[in-house]
Parts: C-alpha cells; structure tokens; sequence
C-alpha cells in the first residue's frame, strides 16, 4: 500500500493523545488509591487533558485531508453497523468529548462526591468521566485498529497483532509523552510515568516483532494465478492497458526501493524502541531526556505507520505489475 | 443497505437537453464501419455502432469509441498557414493567411507547372480512402507523380494475389469464416477489416474451428489461435511452398478444381530457344482485343490423348506429365512444373529456413489438405459456368486463409504471396464457401485492364494525362519508361526496376526528388501522409533532405504542401499547411472506383456526412481539390466555357461522370434521377440524402447464383460486364504459373520483340521475374553481416492506435502512451539487457535507444514493437516532455529506404517486382545502454512549437461531459 | 433474485480495449461522469476508467499463450468493498445485485478500494470520489434508449462478442465460467469463461485413400516417410 500521510499523522497523532489520557487516568487512579501523590487538578489534570485533546485535534485535523470531500465528513458516522471506519469517525469525538469533559472537570474542580466506595474513598465526577474517556479511548485503538484488522485481503493486518500493537504502541508513546509532560508539571510523577512507558515501549516492542516474524512468514493467499483464472507455473503480466499510472498503481504500492524497505524496519525499531527505551532509563535520573524521548519515539512511529502500510500487500496488486 | 441514494444513478445526467443521433461512416481506421453518433445539446455524447451496418452490426473498436476526443483534441489545425520567410522548414514557424491567398498562391504555383512540365508537381496520399478524386485530380492535371499509400503498405498483398487469382485479400477479398472449418492466419496484426475480422474469427472460433496463427508474435488475434506456429520472418515463402511440396506429394490437392479452374493443366512452351519459350502455347483462336489473356490454350486430353483447347467438351487435362506437340515442341503442362518447381522444397528444407519444425510443417499439409478434402460444404445453390456448364451446387473445401503484412512487407513477399494464392487454389477454396471469397468489384481479369501511359510523352503541358497514374502492367510494353529504359515517375514505378509498382512507391519520393532522380520537382503536395516520421523510412535523414538546401541556397524539393488535420511531424516541414476538417465535419465516399467496403454477397458502398461544421478554418481537402481544379480549368472541373462545373464537392459526387453520360459517379446507389437504378444511371440530386437516410451505404445484394465461383461464373460475369464492373466476361482463370511475369524475364534474356530491360537490371529482372514462385533470402537479409546483426526487427499495428494519428487523444494515448521493444527473455538476457531496462537496437543503417520488456511471445530471433507510438517532442500538441517522445521510439531510423545496387548507385529497399516497401527486413543488434546514459528515447529532435491557432491545452485536467453542465 | 453481471470469454476475447473505451465514452457523460483525465496531453496521462483491459503471458516460448485479460467491477454478490464504507455511499442494489457508489454521499476516504481485492475501485482524482463500473445501469433501465441498446455499452461495442451479460442466477443463462480469487469468498458475479483448443487429429489412412488424384495423372502418393513413427522412439 502507499502510506499517506494523513492516515500516519492521524493514527500516531491519536495514538499519542489517547495514551497520555490514559497515563493521566492511571496517574489519577494510582493517587486514588493513594499509590501516588495527588496532582493538581487545573495545572496537571486539565492541562494534560487539553495536551491530549491537542493531539487528538490534530490527529483528527490530519485525517480530513485524506478525505476528498472533507465537507461530507459528517456522513461517514452514518454506517457504525458495518463499519469500523465509521466506528472509529464515532469514536474518536465520543473520545474526545469525554476527555474533554475529563478535562473541564478537572478545571472546574467538579469534586463533589458521587459516592463513596466501601473503602470509604470519595468517587467524583473525574473520576466516572476518566472511567468513560479510557472506555472510549480503548474502543477507539479497537476501532482504528479494526479499520486495517478487518480487511482481510490485506494479510499483514488481518491480525489481532494490529489491534495489540495499535493500543500498545499509542499507549507507548502516550505514556512517553506523559512522563515528558509529567517532567514539567508534576515531576514526582515523571518517573512513575516513565516507568509504564517502558513496559510498554517493552511490550509494544515484543508485539511488533511478533507481527514482524508473521508477516515476514506470511504466505499470500492470492496469486497472479487465482487474480486471472490461470493454473500455470509461469505466468507473467506485460500490460496492464494504463500507460501512465492509474489510481491502482498510485493507491496501492509504496514505490521505494527494496533496500530503502529493508533499511526503514531497524530504523523504526532503534527510533521507536531502543531509543526511547535508553532515554526513558536515563531519564529517571535527567528529566529533560524525556521530551527528547517523546520526539524521538514520535518520529520513530511515524516511520513504523510508514512501513505498516507499505509492507502490506493488496492482492490487486498481482493485477499492476507491469506495463508495456 | 443503504437508503435511497441521494444521487439517482437512473436519472438522466442532463435533463431537458437536446439529443440527436445521426449515423455516418467511422474514419478512425481505414476499416469504414458504420456508427451513430450521438449528440447532446450539439456536443458528443457517445458514438457507437451502428447495428444495421453490414460491416460492423454495431459493433466498434477502441478507437472508434475515442472518436470524440479526435473532434476536440487541442492538436487540431485551425487556418491555412505559410512558413515564415526565413524561418528553417522543421522549425515550425508559421503565419496564418486566408484561404484566399491560399488558393491564390497554389493555382499561380500549380498553373505554372502544368503549363511547362506537369510532372513536376508530385501529389503523395496516405492512409486516405479518396484515391478516385486524388488520382483524378492527378491525371487531369497531367502528372504521372501520383500514389497513395499502398507502395509503402500491402501492395505486394493486392498485387501477389491479384495477379495469380484476380483478387486479393486487403480491402478486396476474404476468408469466409462463416464456413469454414480451418483458418489459418498468417502475418496480420490488425489490418483493414478489423471489426469484421473480430466478429468472423469470434464466430468460427465458437463453430469449433480450428485456427492457426503464423506469426513470429503471439498478440491480439493470434492470441486466441489454437495453435501459434512462430516463426523466423521473411520465411514464409519457404514454408508456403514446403507446404505446397506435400499437397502435391500426398495428392492432397483438388484435382477436378485445378483441371477446370486454373491454367493447372495449361500446355507451356519449353522450346528453349524459341522466342515463346515458357509462354503457353496457343491455338490459331484469333487474338482478342483488349488486355485480358483469351481462351485460347491448349490441354492434353486425357481422354484422346492429344492436345485439345481448353475445355473441350469432354475434355480433362493431364496434370503431369511431358509431351510433344506436333510441330515437335516440348510442352508439360504448367502443374507439372509447379510440381517440378516444388520438388526439393520439403519440410526439412524449410525447418531449416523458417525454425519450425518439419514434423509440425507435415502436419499442418495433412491438416489443411484432409480437411478441404473430407469437410466438403455442398451447397444447394445453382450457376453456370463461363463454358455453359451447368452446376446444380456450389462445393466448398472449408480451408481459410488470411495474410497481410506479415507476407506483404518483405523484399521477398510478391513470390511469398503467389505461393500462398498458389496454396489456396491447389486446396481448392477460390471464392468457395468456407475458403476465400471475393468482394466487388472484384474478381478482376489477370492483370486488371487499368493501364499507365507507356511513354513520357503521355506527358503534355496543360493536357491531362494520356492515361492512369497507376495501373496493372501486363508486360513489359506496358511499363511507364523512356525510350533507353529509363522511369518517368519520380518514384520509379512501373520501370525496369520496380515493373508491378501498382501502387506507385511513396517510401522514395522524397529521397528521389532530393537528389533529382530521375529528375527533380517543383511541388510535392502530401495530403495524409506523415512523411517527416513514421510513414518514412530512414527517419534522420529524410527530415534532413526535406530541407536541404542547394549551393544557391534553394531547398532541394522547393515547394512543399501538407494538408493536414493535426499538428503531426510532417506539417512542420510544410511550405503551406492545409488543415483538413475531421470526419465529422467532411462528406467523404468509400466509392465502387476506390475501395468499397464491399461484403461477399455483393457490391457496398459508404459515404460520410458532416455533422459539424468545420473548425475554424477547416476545409475538406476535396473542396480544395474541386476548387483548384476550378481555379487551374482542369477539365473534368469546368465546363467547355472554362466555367466551375461543381459547385462543391458534395454538388461533385453527386454529378460526376467518368465520361459525360456514362452513368458511373462516385456512388453506386440511388443513381436514375429519382434514385430508381443501382450501379449505374444519370446522376441523382437527391442522392447523399438518399444514401444518409439509408445508413450511409448502398448495399446491393447479388443473387446467390452469383455469389460464388465468381472468376468462372457465367452469371455473374455478365452481370459484372453489364453493370460495366468490368469490361469483359471471359472467365478469371487462377495464374498458378505467371505467364505475365514470363513475359519480363523473356525479355530480360532478350528474346520476342518486347522492350528489354536496361544492362544493369537484366539479371534482376530474369531473376526475380520467375513464373512460378521461389523462395529467396530477404535483399537487405543478403546484403547484411548476419553475425553482426542476426536478430529481425519488425512492427505491429496496436488495435487501439492507428498510426501516428492518436497520440492526441486524450483516451487512447492513455493505452498506449510509450512503447518498449518486446524481446523474448532469453536473447535479452544473453545481450544482458534488464527487463524495463535501456538498450540499444542498432541496424547498419542507424541505432535507436528504447526500452526493454521481455516477452515469451516473441520467436527468439526476432525483436518488435507496436508501430509509431513513439513522437518527436511537441508533435501533436502534446507537452515536450510526454512519454510519446521521451520513452517511446520510432524503429524508422533503423530502416533504410535504400539498398545498395549492383551497378554501385543504390536501389529501393523494396521488392523488387512490385516495389513494396520492405519495412520488416531489417536486421538489428541489441545491446544494453553504458551506464550513465540518459533514460530517454534517442533519437531526440528539436522539439515543435504550438502553431498558431492551435490551442494547447490549458490546465492539467480534461473532464468531457457532452452538453450543459449538471 | 436477480444478480446482472458480466461474463467474459477469454476464448475470443482479442485485447482490443474497445470495451475500455466505449465504457468511458459512455460514462463520462453519464451519471457518473465527467470521468476525468490528469495530463492528457502532458507526461503520464492517468484517467479514471472503469474497465481495463490487461494482458499476460502464460508458459514458455513457443509455448506460449498470450492471455487478454479485461477487469471491471465484479458485482461480487458478498461485496466486501460495501459494509467497509462508513458512508453509505457504497452499496449493492437489492432489485438486480449491481454495486454503486453513491457520488452525493461518498467522502472520497478510499476505504472501499482497500477492501475490494480486485482493483475495481477508482478514485476520480479531480472529482475526489470514488467510482467504479456501474454496470451501465443508466443504459441497461433507460426509457430513453430503443430496447435494443440497454445493454451496458461494453458489451455492445466488443466486436468478437467476448462480454455476456445478464442475469446469472436466472437458471436459462448458462454460466460455466469461473470467478476470480475464490480464496476470499466475495462471490463475483461476474464470470470468465476459459481458453478453449480444437485441435484436428490426422490418421494415416486419411492420407492414402483409393481416389488419390495422383492415381489419375498416373502416379501414386509418396509414402510419408518423414512422419515419425515408432521406430523414432523405441528400440525392442
Ligand atoms: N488499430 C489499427 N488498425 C490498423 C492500422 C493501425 O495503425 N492501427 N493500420 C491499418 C493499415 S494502414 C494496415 S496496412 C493494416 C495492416 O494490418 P496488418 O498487416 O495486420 O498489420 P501489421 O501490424 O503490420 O502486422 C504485421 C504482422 O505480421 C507479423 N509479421 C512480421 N513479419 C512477418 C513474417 O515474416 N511472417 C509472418 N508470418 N508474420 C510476420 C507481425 O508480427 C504482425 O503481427 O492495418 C490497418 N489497421
Ligand atoms: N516501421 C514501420 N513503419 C510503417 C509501417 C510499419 O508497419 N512499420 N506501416 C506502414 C504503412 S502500412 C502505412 S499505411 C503507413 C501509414 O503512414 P501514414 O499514412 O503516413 O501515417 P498516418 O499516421 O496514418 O498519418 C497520416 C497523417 O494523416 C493525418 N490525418 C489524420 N486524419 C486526417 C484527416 O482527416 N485529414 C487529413 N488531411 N489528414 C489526416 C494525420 O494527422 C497524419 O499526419 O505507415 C507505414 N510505416
Ligand atoms: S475498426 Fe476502424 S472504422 Fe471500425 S470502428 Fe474501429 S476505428 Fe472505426
Ligand atoms: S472489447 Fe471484447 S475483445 Fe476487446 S478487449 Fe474488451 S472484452 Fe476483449
Ligand atoms: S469487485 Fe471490488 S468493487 Fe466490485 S463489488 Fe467486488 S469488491 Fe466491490
Ligand atoms: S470512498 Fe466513498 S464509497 Fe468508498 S468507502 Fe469512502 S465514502 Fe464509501
Ligand atoms: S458495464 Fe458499463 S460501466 Fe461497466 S465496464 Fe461495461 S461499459 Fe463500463
Ligand atoms: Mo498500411
């Protein structure tokens, strides 16, 4: 596939903001139960949730420009019976709604008890809408992961890897992007955060080099043979009746070079993972690695969704390869 | 799954527009189906089929379907245009002036010529299909410099078959897949009959025949073939008469056929000595006047044992054999010298030569032949033939060939093509149901009657000529040369070196009047033709000759006109661009004196009707035929007080007579003055209409006594004669020995009392001039290091691109946008060229860079690719960096229109009988580009500028949607 | 139910492209139209069209089978490319079966060409929706046009009549062929028929026969030597 651009800024964008909500919710959970000190609710809560929500806006912003009718885009809700493309239009501002209450909450210091649990601990209103937000912000990595996970043609995301790795992976530098923001507003949290950020850099590692081995062991389940009817070892195509390209050959092949796809997978993986890994260690001790961790790791997933879409390979393609 | 859509897919994109549908005549392509057009608020809607068409039934090509964006396409020509003083001829700087001064500059120019030399204006066509008014034109100006296309297309196809059976495949004949049974397909990519052929091979296809394809590449039709047979080009004579070899050593052959039908069992003279040697003997039959061998031959009975004239009562021929007459000359008859001919021709002979195996040539003889033999279609249908014999059926051997330029396009391809005629007569399928059938007006006397001048002083000032432009020589009196042997034509047709040149040879005019040999010429008009690309030869050069310039500084060829309807390669070379209309804006006429379009039952012909008015300044070049020929008081253009006689040319086609009161014009149909008779009858005012109302054709349907055995049929031959289709009855007997070409090689050995070829051309012509066919190397194969170059280079004819003319459509150049060399995989990778790679393919005459695609298609010794799709940068409007000529190629330059000859000048690169250009001979190398060599098409020009009046296109998008806008 | 489609018989079909063509001259007016074209006369001309037609070689030299290939939209009666679309735009009519996007409400997201395994999809560049063969339906229910022509405009123009179409669960239409990438279960209803060989068998006597025409001139057919026999292949 041709990775585009909106598509990448929108999934890494979102993937982010949803894992720095989550950190947030944690971050929140851990001081309920008195595991961590409580923050504040304006300077650290609502200004985490709008860093999140600025994330979220701009994933969202991205992805109207891969619409060609940008105007229309209020249709796409309209079949969340059968689409997860439409799940996800639904979820992702259901998401943000939440956290943006999450944040408003937190702003406005809607603290007055709901109940109390047995243990005598207050629940208020941040609490139930976070309990909501993650609800949604975990449907929404279903969501946009089950965009690429339910098409089945496309073998290399027919998997549940993809929605594993899309959660583990937005969580990842969500939390990344947490312990950064963590670093200026609530440095006693700073570490907690980088903590979890590299359990789950560690995990988003281990499921991405899952899918890695798949794929690369996948068989494809299309052939040129069955593209046209044909049971014959040798079958080559030497026209495909469009000279100068067609949206099939734009659409559907990423256009580099071999080595350029073999080089871009340990670049992802050292950026995405090893780096951060090494700057969220040392960032323990050196708080200011960790933005540096945050744009190393953004940038490293930016080439990971890259490679994601290109290293799939759409049975139409046995149609396009060869003109004359 | 969804709710009502909000954007109703039934609902008519426009609504309340105006639609109109007329039907007319396609001119995408030379094959003249019928189409409607379809017009929505007076822009193009659609154009599709028309399915009361004879020809097509409604179906329609690629090219067809495109036809819309040939009406719009931005490389248009709009006014007539003069080059700039000064400016370089090729640089494309032109000014607009009116048709006025047009006119006025072409009728001083012209006038001048005819009343000092005619010959000196020369008038070149190509692919067009108006050769009665062009060669009229022509004619009634007095030059004898006159062609179209067919020199440098198929003329050894209508020639090679014409002069053996009286017809030909080509616009003239056709296999009858209706019937038949097998269909052997040989050299034909795409050709002249191309929705028919579609249809046909469909339809025999699904009738479970078997079809063969002899082709060195497997593509388009050949592709569907049950059976390819690659093969080695400029090899198939060695196959056909391999072929031939077992027909008659098997005794596959139809006797009974050949015994009445052809001179089979005609007696030859084979006196050596003897003035006749190799000529028939004759009975005392006085001689009959006319151009068409009587009946006058003798056979040797077998019933009496001695020689009878043909076709006695009672009589049958001996077939072989050697005997004496009583005057004591040797004679056999001429089976037994086709026999003798073919005797060391075996299979094993020609796997050598052609790469196919012997076992698969045997097979193929069993094949063909036991298949006329046992599948005999007898149909219940009664005639009589030309001796009074009345037959209650007509039979057919259900074997059916077709052949085009695969055969046609090589030095050797006239002997090629009479073997195969030869191959078709001995399985007995001459206008046969099942076999080959002829279309009107054919079949015509052997040779047909039209004769050139024979003398230059045919050739007067202010006089048209004393006879055709173009004609069938019979001879060698009947050439068209000076006294000392020397040609009159500025393409040397019709002259010693080039004697059946019937279609004249284009392919050297412009080299020929270069170097002033044999003379040069003041004004070469060149209407359809692309002579600057890709209907030359030897590309580079041939653009350098156009302008060329003498020691005082004057071009070589002085004035050159072009009518044009698009911004091609070849007007930028014009002195005086003419921009034609397009078919949609034109009257134009597929006439009974051109080439019809024809079915086999019987005579068709088409018009076509403007539906638009001209572009801008757009004018039909018969308008300016009809005015110039006003303006230069040619004859059959005024009245006897030097008045216009035709108003235009619609007022022409309609009162036109070959001669006042013959009752012959342009068209068949509605003739009689209110449309009563066909064929023939007093002109029809209310004809065009007539002819628009009925789908633009006149069909007239023989009855179906006359629809076959058309060369000996009785019937028919009269009707023929009557409706002054031709001038005689007698029978067509098929040529299987030439006694035409006898005639030339007797006089090359200098016997009779004929005209004798000059010094430096006697052993050519005694060669070449062999009355039954024999296989020979290809010339430039002779004259080429086969080491050095061993592979054959050729070209096809892509389906959705004809010529040169669809680069400029926005649709179809989308197919076909650049071209590669097709090379099979395994002589790639010996030359080590990648495939998509850049590699070179070099002749002894030039090299050209190019792409690579491997192909598995391609028979390993040879290379090709689809035929002009590539372009000189800026050509047809198109942006200087379009693929057309920056990856795709012309293979021209690696042609060469010249050969060297024996007397150290040189010779055309043609066949040496009829002159057709050997476009396939060439032989290349291949290697791959050195590194650090552009990725781009070499040979690159300077690239054309846009021509005023001619828009390019603006903006990067084309969005067509006929009428208002939704 | 009905379920219109196209079937294609590769027997006869010659790689002409008039199916190509004729599809879009006929929809770029159409309900569908303008199908618009990028650099028509520049470098890399690239359009939408709705049917292509592409060619493959199969084996070896010489034997080598030159495949023409035309593809346009299978109506596949499981069409994956229609529960992907969040809009609606796609669907698959419930009267005769035929997939269509709605232009009015496709947002031109591309999701819809991911799903469809065959390429059939393509994305109007200039108009920035999506679009696909709409199987003629403005032709093959117009009231406009004479009986004779509702037919999708491919069909009428192929002149070796390699496109079918009709209804192919109506029992009297016989549908023989196979359907394209079986392996994901979509179901197209549009159909390809096979390459099919006649092939002529020869036998010895055939080649002899007591009325040879040689017996009449006096001589009598060679014995055909050159034909392999046994003896080329065995030794007892
Ligand atoms: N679409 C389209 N149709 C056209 C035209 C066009 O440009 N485009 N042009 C029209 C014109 S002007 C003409 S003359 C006709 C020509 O019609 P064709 O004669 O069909 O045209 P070519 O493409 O020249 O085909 C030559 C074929 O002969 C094969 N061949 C070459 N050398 C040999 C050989 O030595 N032996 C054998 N057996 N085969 C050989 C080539 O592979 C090719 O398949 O087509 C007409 N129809
Ligand atoms: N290498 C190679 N070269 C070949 C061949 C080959 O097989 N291989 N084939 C040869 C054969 S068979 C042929 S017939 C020739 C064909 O060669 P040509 O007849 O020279 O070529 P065309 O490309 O048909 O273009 C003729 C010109 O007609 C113009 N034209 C189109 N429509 C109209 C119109 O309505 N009016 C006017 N006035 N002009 C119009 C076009 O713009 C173009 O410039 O090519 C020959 N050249
Ligand atoms: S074959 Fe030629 S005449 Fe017939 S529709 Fe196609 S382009 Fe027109
Ligand atoms: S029109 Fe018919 S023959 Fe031509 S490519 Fe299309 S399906 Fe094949
Ligand atoms: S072929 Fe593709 S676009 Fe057409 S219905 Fe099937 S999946 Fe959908
Ligand atoms: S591009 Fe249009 S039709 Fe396709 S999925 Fe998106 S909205 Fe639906
Ligand atoms: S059915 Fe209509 S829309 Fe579909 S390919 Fe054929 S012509 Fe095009
Ligand atoms: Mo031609």
């Amino acid at each position: 596939m041709r990775p585009a651009f909106s598509v990448i800024f929108l999934t890494t964008l979102i993937g982010a903001g949803q894992g720095l909500f989550l950190a947030l919710y944690t971050g929140q959970l851990y001081a309920f139960f008195d595991l961590l000190p409580a923050q504040d609710s304006r300077s650290y809560y609502a200004a985490g949730s709008v860093l999140a929500l600025a994330f979220l806006c701009a994933g969202l912003i991205a992805s109207f420009f891969h619409l060609g009718h940008p105007e229309r885009a209020w249709r796409a809700a309209a079949q969340w019976r059968a689409s997860w493309l439409s799940r996800e239009v639904i979820a992702l501002p259901a998401f943000m709604g939440m956290v943006l209450l999450y944040g408003c909450a937190h702003w406005f210091c809607w603290h007055a008890p709901l109940f109390e649990l047995p243990g005598g601990r207050a629940v208020d209103p941040t609490l139930i809408l976070g309990a909501l937000a993650t609800l949604l912000g975990f449907a929404l990595f279903g969501c946009t992961a089950m965009v690429y996970a339910s098409l089945r043609f496309l073998q290399e995301w027919h998997t549940p890897l993809t929605v594993i790795n899309y959660t583990l992976l937005g969580g990842a530098s969500g939390f990344v992007l947490a312990a950064a923001f963590s670093a200026l507003a609530a440095p006693q949290l700073s570490g907690f955060h980088a903590g979890w950020a590299m359990i789950l850099t560690l995990l988003a590692l281990a499921g991405r080099t899952a899918s890695l081995l798949r794929n690369a062991r996948l068989k494809p389940k299309s052939s040129v043979r069955t593209a046209i009817g044909i049971k014959h070892p040798r079958i080559a195509q030497i026209a495909q009746g469009a000279m100068g390209g067609s949206f099939n050959t734009r659409e559907f092949f990423h256009g580099r070079s071999t080595a350029f796809m073999r080089a871009i997978k340990p670049a992802f993986l050292i950026l995405a993972f090893f780096v951060p890994l090494a700057l969220l260690a040392g960032g323990m001790t050196a708080p200011f690695l960790l933005p540096v961790a945050f744009i190393l790791q953004y940038a490293g997933l930016l080439a990971e969704r890259w490679f994601f879409f290109a290293e799939a390979n759409h049975p139409q393609n046995h149609y396009y390869r060869k003109v004359s | 799954m969804s709710s009502t859509p909000l954007h109703d897919p039934l609902a008519e994109p426009v609504s309340g527009a105006k639609t109109e549908t007329y039907t007319t005549t396609c001119y995408m392509c030379a094959c003249r189906c019928g189409i409607r057009v379809h017009l929505r608020d007076g822009e193009v809607r659609y154009i599709d089929g028309n399915p009361a068409h004879p020809l097509n039934k409604g179906v329609i090509c690629a090219k067809g379907s495109s036809g819309i964006m040939k009406q719009y396409s931005p490389a248009r020509l709009a006014q007539p245009l003069l080059r700039k003083p000064g400016a370089e001829r090729g640089a494309g700087d032109f000014e607009a002036i009116s048709w006025e001064q047009a006119f006025a500059l072409l009728a001083e120019r012209l006038g001048k010529i005819r009343a000092t030399d005619p010959k000196k204006f020369a008038l070149f066509t190509g692919r067009d299909q108006m050769q009665a008014l062009t060669g009229l034109f022509a004619r009634q100006f007095g030059t004898p410099n006159y062609a179209a296309h067919g020199g440098f297309c198929s003329v050894n196809m209508a020639a090679g078959m014409i002069y053996t059976i009286g017809g030909s495949f080509w616009e003239f004949g056709g296999p009858d897949l209706e019937r038949a049974r097998m269909f052997i397909m040989i050299g034909t990519a795409e050709d002249h009959h191309s929705n028919p052929l579609k249809i046909a091979i469909a339809k025999f296809k699904r009738n479970g025949g078997k079809f063969i394809s002899i082709n060195p590449v497997r593509t388009g039709y050949s592709a569907i073939a049950d059976e390819w047979v690659p093969i080695k080009p400029g090899t198939d004579g060695a196959l056909l008469l391999a072929l031939i070899h077992e027909i008659i050593a098997m005794g596959l052959y139809d006797r009974e056929f050949l015994a009445r039908y052809t001179n089979a069992g005609e007696l030859v003279n084979l006196d050596a000595v003897h003035d006749e040697f190799g000529m028939f003997v004759r009975s005392e039959v006085p001689k009959e006047e006319g151009c068409f061998d009587p009946q006058n031959k003798l056979w040797w009975d077998r019933v009496s044992d001695r020689p009878v004239i043909t076709h006695a009562e009672g009589a049958d021929p001996y077939l072989f054999g050697e005997f004496k007459l009583a005057d004591g000359t040797p004679v056999k008859p001429a089976f037994q010298l086709l026999q003798e001919r073919v005797r060391d021709y075996t299979p094993d002979w020609a796997a050598e030569i052609t790469g196919i195996p012997a076992a698969t040539i045997h097979r193929l003889a069993y094949e063909m032949g036991v298949t006329a033999r046992d599948q005999k279609v007898v149909l219940p249908i009664s005639w009589t033939d030309s001796w009074g014999k009345e037959h209650d059926t007509v039979t057919g051997n259900p074997v059916a060939f077709h052949a085009m330029r695969g055969l046609a396009a090589h030095s050797n391809g006239f002997h090629t093509i009479r073997a195969l005629a030869i191959l078709m007569s001995l399985l007995g399928t001459i206008d046969r149901p099942g076999g080959f059938r002829h279309k009107a007006p054919f079949p015509r006397p052997i040779p047909p009657c039209a004769k050139t001048p024979d003398t230059p002083l045919a050739i007067r000032p202010n006089t048209p000529l004393d006879g055709m432009p173009l004609g069938w020589p019979a001879e060698p009196d009947d050439l068209f040369v000076h006294e000392d042997g020397s040609p009159v034509r500025i393409d040397k047709a019709f002259s010693w070196e080039h004697p059946l040149a019937v279609h004249g040879l284009m392919h050297n005019v412009i080299t020929n009047a270069w170097r002033g040999d044999p003379y040069p010429i003041d004004t070469l008009l060149i209407f359809m033709a692309n002579m600057a690309w890709n209907s030359t030869m030897n590309t580079v050069e041939v653009r350098k000759m156009l302008n060329d310039k003498d020691a005082q500084g004057a071009h070589k060829i002085p004035f050159l006109v072009v009518c044009d309807a698009f911004e091609s390669e070849m007007t930028s070379f014009a002195d005086l661009i003419l921009p034609d209309t397009t078919y949609l804006e034109r009257y134009d006429v597929m006439s009974m004196l051109d080439r019809p379009i024809s079915e086999f039952d019987g005579p068709v012909d088409a018009i076509r009707v403007p539906i638009f008015p001209p572009k801008g300044e757009c004018k039909p070049f018969q308008e300016v035929l009809v005015e110039l020929g006003s303006r230069l008081k040619l004859p059959a253009f005024v009245k006897k007080d030097g008045t216009r006689k035709f108003r235009d040319y619609p007022d022409f086609i309609v009162n036109y007579e070959t001669e006042p009161g013959s009752g012959i014009g342009f068209l068949s149909g509605w003739r009689g003055k209110n449309g009563e008779k066909s064929l023939s009858g007093e002109p029809n005012p209310r004809q065009l209409e007539m002819y628009a109302a009925n789908n633009c054709i006149h069909h007239y349907e023989l009855p179906l006594s006359y629809q076959y055995m058309r060369n000996w049929n009785k019937g028919y031959l009269e009707w023929s004669q009557r409706n002054r289709i031709t001038r005689y009855a007698d029978p067509i007997q098929i040529h299987l020995y030439s006694e035409v070409l006898q005639s030339f090689r007797l006089a090359a050995q200098g016997k009779g009392i004929s005209r004798k070829p000059p010094e430096h051309l006697r052993k050519r012509v005694e060669t070449f001039f062999d009355p039954l066919p024999f296989y020979y190397e290809p010339l430039e194969s002779q004259a080429t290091d086969r080491h050095k170059y061993p592979l054959a280079a050729i070209t096809q004819r892509p389906m959705a691109m004809y010529h040169s003319w669809d680069s400029q459509n926005a649709w179809l150049r989308q197919i076909h946008a650049h071209n590669y060399l097709f090379v099979n995989p395994g002589t790639a990778k010996a030359a080590g060229i990648a495939d998509g790679g850049w590699m070179w393919i070099e002749s002894q005459w030039g090299k050209v860079r190019c792409m690579c695609r491997y192909s598995e298609a391609v028979e390993p010794e040879t290379v090709w690719t689809w035929n002009a799709i590539g372009k000189s940068a800026g050509a047809w409007n198109l942006a200087p960096n379009a693929n057309e000529s920056q990856l795709g190629f012309l293979l021209n330059p690696v042609i060469s229109e010249e050969l060297p000859a024996s007397n150290g000048g040189t010779q055309s690169n043609s066949d040496p009988i009829t002159g057709q250009a050997a476009w396939f001979d060439v032989r290349v190398r291949i290697y791959p580009v050195k590194p650090g060599e552009p990725e781009q098409t070499s040979p690159q020009f300077e690239p054309m500028k846009p021509y005023p009046g001619t828009r390019p296109f603006l903006g990067d998008w084309l969005a067509y949607f006929a009428g208002s806008k939704k | 139910m009905t379920q219109l489609a196209l079937v294609i018989d590769l027997n006869v079909c010659v790689g002409c492209s008039a199916c190509v063509t004729s599809c879009k001259e006929w929809n770029t007016s159409g309900a569908a139209g303008p199908l618009s074209d990028c650099n028509p006369y520049d470098a890399n001309p690239t359009g939408t069209f709705f049917n292509r037609v592409q060619t493959f070689e199969v084996g070896e030299f010489p034997q080598t089978e030159t495949v023409h290939f035309p593809k346009s939209c299978l109506h596949c009666e499981d069409p994956p490319c229609v529960p992907v679309c969040p809009t609606g735009a796609s669907y698959k009519r419930k009267e005769d079966g035929i997939v269509l996007v709605d232009y009015d409400r496709c947002i031109g997201c591309k999701y819809c060409s991911w799903a469809c395994p065959y390429g059939a999809r393509e994305l109007d560049e200039k108009q920035k929706v999506m679009k696909k063969c709409t199987l003629c339906v403005d032709r093959i229910y117009s009231t406009t046009l004479p009986e004779a022509d509702r037919r999708p405009s491919c069909v009428m123009a192929c002149p070796p009549g390699a496109r079918l179409f009709g209804d192919i669960h109506d029992p009297d239409s016989v549908v023989s062929g196979y359907t394209l990438m079986p392996e994901w279960g979509t179901q197209p209803a549009n159909h390809y028929l096979p390459r099919r060989k006649t092939t002529i068998t020869i036998h010895e006597d055939q080649l002899v026969r007591a009325d040879n025409p040689l017996k009449i001139d006096g001589k009598l057919p060679k014995p055909s030597r050159q034909q392999p026999t046994l003896d080329d292949v065995t030794s007892w």
